[in-house]
């Protein structure tokens, strides 16, 4: 390695440089210029249609607001739990789902008939309807022991449509691993279940937790619909507030409250992406700083 | 040295008769047979798609013979009733491109083996973990990911890796074949440090000054048998048969 010290950049390289910094002034101002006239052209249109006095005094009124967001929140801390039980639970139910869809040998064919069967049910029922069935078809069953909390059926049926969608985020991170390594592993002496856990698993969990982080946020929202089996929830207590108020404000409350609460999911999801080395030696390009 | 069985001695240590392995229609091995004795090399040498990587996969069980045997020390490996996994552990393979695990840190590729193959406490690999490293000239890169080593250092923690579990039997398949050529010499140096110790090899190569210097018995493999073995004298110097000269002709010729 030479030293940099005491280098100066060539005429030639001074003149680049300048050329870069008029062609990155000259982005900025462009950038600006567009967003501006997208921005005026969307807030006019807004403001200047018919309905817009009607539309802001039902649905932007700062005083029904104020009043209805501390509900609304309350309503979304249920939100939280939910969703932060179910993603334990979703996760441990997938995964479990994933290794019987990878499992070998003739016993255990009916692990692997069931997990598939599984998958491909759940995957295909949309979400309101296991909510409904599970909701309102369980208690029905009268059984000693199950629950009738809207909050515990409405969290079963998260879990079990999750999980299917998990179970093959999982299968598709384990069958990325490539086969070399597991030869490198057996070759080792290592049984199909050492080099499983302690070889493919390790890697394949680097590469789902991208894809993990975005189907949580799509959780987060979902854990709304536990509101239509009654449980209090933010989209409930918007619907609560907004008939006490005959204003449809605390529905824009709680759609501010969840978007804010999606962010900072995606931006983790997001420096867990780019972050070097996270993938090993395949990361090569995860970085990519020096890319243009 | 000399070449070939030595008659009365000890059996040899792998003892491969009339194998076949077909990939479909692709018939790879045709009843290939191939003794290996105890502290010796041999070079396996043969056109692309001559069989040498899908012998050493076979004897390492990675592939399942379609016929003949597999003796090593004594046992028929090939008998679907024997534990694979204990087979394995006798059996050390370096693979072309490295195969190391990336998401392990270079002296826990190497004390994976010990702590869940061969009961080693979580210490005691570490330290002959640690110890093989050494051996290999890299206990300093012992903290690294594979990913921050060039491509002969990546190799020699493969053979560490390999060596670590105290194999009777070491298979390299093509091991400088990724490198960059002025990292190959620091493997092969690493290869001959092991035939002075004892180490039993068979290695599938196209380094032929390697062959010549560190073999003690080249293989010619063609159409899926042993064509013409000897000692590398005979066989690159002198070789007999109309096949291996054309395969020494094309390959000097580049």
């Amino acid at each position: 390695m030479t030293s940099t010290h005491g280098w100066v950049p060539s005429a030639l390289q001074q003149e680049r440089l300048a050329y870069r910094r008029a062609r990155g002034r000259r982005s900025t101002l462009v950038a600006l210029a567009s967003t501006v006239a997208v921005a005026a052209v969307a807030v006019l249109g807004l403001v200047a249609s018919p309905g817009w006095p009607r539309v802001r005094s039902s649905f932007l009124d700062p005083e029904v607001a104020r009043a209805a967001l501390p509900v609304v929140l309350e309503g979304l801390w249920l939100n939280v739990r939910v969703m932060a039980v179910c993603a334990v639970l979703i996760v441990v139910v997938a995964l479990a789902l994933a290794l019987m869809r990878t499992a070998r040998g003739p016993a255990l064919f009916p692990l692997r008939a069931l997990a598939t069967g599984y998958v491909d049910v759940f995957r295909g029922l949309p979400l309101l309807l296991v909510l409904l069935l599970v909701g309102f078809g369980l208690p029905g069953l009268r059984l000693q022991g199950v629950p009738t909390s809207a909050v515990l059926l409405g969290g079963l049926a998260l879990v079990l449509t999750y999980s299917a969608y998990v179970a093959e985020v999982f299968r598709a991170g384990i069958e990325s691993v490539h086969p070399s390594q597991v030869a490198a592993a057996r070759s080792l002496g290592l049984t199909h279940g050492q080099a499983l856990r302690h070889v493919v698993l390790p890697q394949a969990w680097r590469r789902v937790v991208p894809p993990l982080l975005n189907d949580l946020v799509a959780l987060s929202k979902d854990s709304g619909l536990i509101s239509i089996l009654g449980a209090v929830d933010a989209v409930r207590a918007a619907q609560i507030e907004t008939a006490r108020y005959a204003n449809f404000t605390p529905y824009v409350v709680a759609g501010v409250l969840f978007v804010l609460l999606t962010i900072p999911l995606t931006r983790v999801t997001d420096v867990l992406a780019r972050r070097s080395g996270w993938l090993g030696s395949q990361s090569g390009l995860a970085g990519g700083g020096a890319l243009r | 040295m000399t070449a070939g069985p030595v008659p009365g001695a000890a059996p040899p240590l792998l003892r491969v008769s009339g194998v076949r392995k077909a990939f479909g229609d692709h018939v790879v091995l045709d009843g290939l047979s191939l003794d290996v004795h105890a502290h010796r090399v041999v070079v396996l040498i043969g056109a692309s798609g001559s069989g040498k990587s899908t012998l050493l996969r076979c004897v390492n069980l990675l592939e399942e013979v379609d016929d003949g045997t597999i003796e090593v020390e004594g046992r028929d490996v090939t008998d679907p009733r024997v534990d694979a996994d204990r087979v394995r552990a006798r059996i050390g393979m370096v693979f072309q491109s490295y195969n190391l695990f990336p998401h392990l840190r270079v002296l826990d590729n190497v004390a994976l083996a010990p702590r869940l193959v061969h009961g080693a406490s979580r210490a005691e690999a570490r330290d002959r973990a640690l110890a093989m490293l050494e051996r290999v000239g890299l206990a300093g890169k012992a903290r690294a990911f594979p990913d921050e080593l060039s491509g002969g250092q990546q190799q020699r923690v493969a053979i560490a890796r390999a060596l670590v579990g105290r194999p009777a039997l070491m298979l390299l398949d093509e091991v400088t074949s990724a490198l960059d050529p002025e990292l190959v010499g620091e493997v092969l140096e690493l290869l001959a440090d092991l035939k002075e110790d004892g180490v039993t090899m068979v290695v599938a190569t196209h380094e032929m000054g390697f062959a010549r210097h560190v073999a003690d018995e080249v293989c010619f493999l063609h159409a899926g048998r042993v064509h013409e073995r000897g000692t590398p004298e005979q066989v690159l110097g002198d070789p007999q048969e109309p096949r291996t000269q054309e395969f020494l002709r094309r390959f000097t010729a580049r």
